[in-house]
């Protein structure tokens, strides 16, 4: 596709290196599977944004459920965390398949709202069903052993089964997308009248992807639930959807890489915020910055805004064009 | 006297609720379809607008002692010609964009108000106080608060003035001639950005005037808006943003069945709403109002 494969290989190469030495150059593995767990949401939302250009903002649901499957599971059936990983995919897989059949009908704005009318139905059931735990959520659930011969209580185990899943989830979204299936979708997204001329049913295939997407957020869901052990309400709240679709922005929306680099950043900026308004403080001497790690809010509000404004390719988007243009102008 | 086990009079109670909640959502979702009529953007800022509007008023009698009825004008006024503001900052730059953009810009910029209101206040609800308008009328049936009728009364009254602008006055046929085509009507020497600036202001003024109006039923906090906007938006879907009248016989109408279904299936009234606008999805792709796309 590019100009450069090496370029592109020899990125892919690098990332993948960082993630594998990150635990021993110092990042902390629960920081690190959360920071996984959040780039496989983001590139499964991705995989229906970017390439069908269904915006959903109704994502929220299937991460919370499948978390909630797999970790219900696991309290109460004593689930091994390769079948609570299963149940929560299978659960997003379900709930998307009927949610998908609903909300494709429509397309534009129109998708995104029903999307996430949908996904708030989703949340206030989780606040009333007793499975779930209302707002206490579900806490204490725990690691096992996976296969029953990896011993998941260990940060780094965990960490690096987290990353194999991810890694193999991504090696799938790009399989997909790059397949004749993923070819239709890209068709269907620039000219829809021509692709169904050319006997395309576009419906079929925007549920079939957007089935995919939210088993793979189930997934992403279940992973977190597994590692980090608790559920909580706010993983079914729209504004983890609007989460992904920041991530999505913040990477580079339509680059296959983006949603994880745009993963990456901005959940560290949310975690290291307190550090850096402390570090602000005291550099700077107002009182006001150290306040930031409370206003996680209002920062990814002024994220999003000048995301939109000043920064639409994204990071990995910028990236790019840099590599296609540099090379002209020296040449 | 019952009606499926249920005194008439809680049923009738209950109704009435539903019926002030209803004619929040007619004014807030009146106040977006005029917005994406004319910007084709979806405003996520809406339920943080309706949020301001109650906060003034609430803000406005706390610190300055400006009564309700003075609130009442200031606060859209003020909430409008923030969203002016708005406009020109930002909302300007996105038009030619794909629609999602606009979508996200005021996305963050909900984020940043709510934020920012959080930080100051907190999320707990702040009371307002007794209502302006004391006192209960007797209907017979039952006992209805004189504030309550007066939202209602005041919310059909600005959606009908809102209903004669938009179709009966020569600002409303270049609205409307505007949505059509705005090159054209700019051709013709209207000042097409000026008036997409107004339409904005007053949509989100209108939200601001519905948070007037609930502040002292309501208790209104910072977030309150978040719950709000999902269920505007499934009262757009519902409705189809195409007329004005079917906005708003959309919203007082899940008003009322949100009333119903807690008076019978309390767990399910958080619910129903989406519910209803899955079986209108079924139906009627197009929502019951509305025309093609």
């Amino acid at each position: 596709m590019s100009a450069f494969p090496s370029l592109r290989t020899c990125g892919y190469a690098m990332l993948l290196f960082a993630l594998v030495v990150a635990p021993w150059a110092g990042l902390y593995p629960v920081l690190g599977t959360k920071l996984l767990c959040y780039a496989l949401f983001a590139c499964a939302f991705h995989l229906l944004l970017g390439y069908t250009g269904l915006a959903s903002l109704g994502h929220a649901a299937f991460l919370g459920v499948g978390g909630y499957v797999a970790g219900y599971g696991v309290k109460m059936w004593q689930l091994s965390p390769e079948l609570a990983l299963l149940a929560g995919l299978g659960s997003g897989a379900l709930l998307g398949v009927v949610m998908g059949f609903i909300s494709i009908r429509r397309s534009g704005i129109y998708f995104t709202m029903i999307t996430l009318a949908l996904a708030q139905m989703v949340y206030f059931l989780c606040v009333q069903l007793p499975q779930t735990g209302g707002e206490d959520g579900l806490q204490g659930i725990d690691r096992g052993r996976l296969f029953g011969l990896l011993d998941l209580h260990d940060d780094l185990t965990m960490y690096y089964t987290v990353l194999v899943i991810s890694v193999a989830a991504f090696l799938f979204i790009a399989r997909v997308v790059y397949s004749p299936f993923g070819q239709a979708l890209q068709a269907i997204k620039d000219n829809e009248p021509r692709a169904v001329s050319l006997g395309y049913h576009p419906n079929h295939y925007k549920l079939i992807v957007f089935t995919l997407s939210a088993a793979l957020t189930g997934l992403a869901g279940a992973l977190k639930a597994i590692s980090l052990g608790f559920v909580t309400l706010s993983d079914v709240h729209w504004m983890t959807s609007g989460h992904a679709l920041l991530m999505t922005l913040v990477g580079g929306l339509g680059t296959l890489s983006g949603p994880v680099v745009g993963a990456l950043a901005l959940v560290t900026l949310e975690n290291k915020m307190g550090a850096l308004g402390a570090g602000l403080a005291s550099l700077t001497g107002f009182a006001w910055f150290s306040t930031l790690g409370e206003s996680v809010m209002m920062i990814m509000g002024i994220v999003f805004v000048l995301c939109v404004l000043t920064f639409r390719r994204g990071i990995m988007g910028e990236l790019l064009s840099l590599s296609r243009h540099r090379p002209r102008k020296t040449a | 006297m019952d009606l499926f086990g249920v005194p008439i009079t809680a049923l009738m109670a209950q109704l009435m609720i539903g019926l002030v909640n209803g004619c929040f959502y007619a004014v807030l979702s009146l106040g977006l379809a005029v917005i994406f009529g004319m910007l084709h953007v979806i405003n996520f800022t809406h339920g943080a607008m309706f949020m301001l509007g109650a906060l003034l008023s609430w803000a406005g009698l706390h610190y300055f002692n400006i009564n309700y009825w003075v609130m009442l004008v200031m606060a859209p006024l003020i909430v409008g010609a923030f969203g002016i503001l708005l406009e020109r900052l930002f909302l300007r730059r996105v038009y030619h964009l794909d629609y999602l953009y606009g979508l996200l810009l005021t996305l963050g910029l909900t984020l940043i108000i709510e934020g920012a209101v959080r930080s100051a206040y907190g999320v707990s609800g702040r009371p307002y106080g007794p209502p302006p308008i004391a006192g209960v009328t007797n209907l017979g049936f039952l006992m209805l608060p004189n504030y309550r009728l007066w939202v209602i009364v005041a919310s059909l009254l600005v959606c009908g003035a809102t209903w004669f602008m938009i179709e009966r006055t020569r600002l409303g046929a270049y609205l409307r001639a505007a949505t059509e085509n705005a090159s054209l009507v700019e051709a013709f020497g209207v000042n097409v950005p000026m008036m997409v600036s107004l339409t904005f202001g007053f949509g989100v003024a209108l939200a601001a005037f519905a948070g007037v109006l609930a502040a002292p039923v309501m208790q209104v906090s910072a977030l309150t808006g978040q719950t709000l906007i999902v269920i505007v938006f499934a009262v757009v879907v519902i409705g189809g943003m195409g007329s004005i009248l079917g906005t708003v016989v959309t919203g007082i109408g899940l008003g009322l069945v949100e009333a119903l279904t807690k008076v019978y299936y309390p767990e399910a009234s958080s619910m129903v709403m989406f519910l209803v606008m899955v079986l209108v999805l079924m139906v009627r792709p197009n929502g019951l109002f509305g025309g093609g796309e």
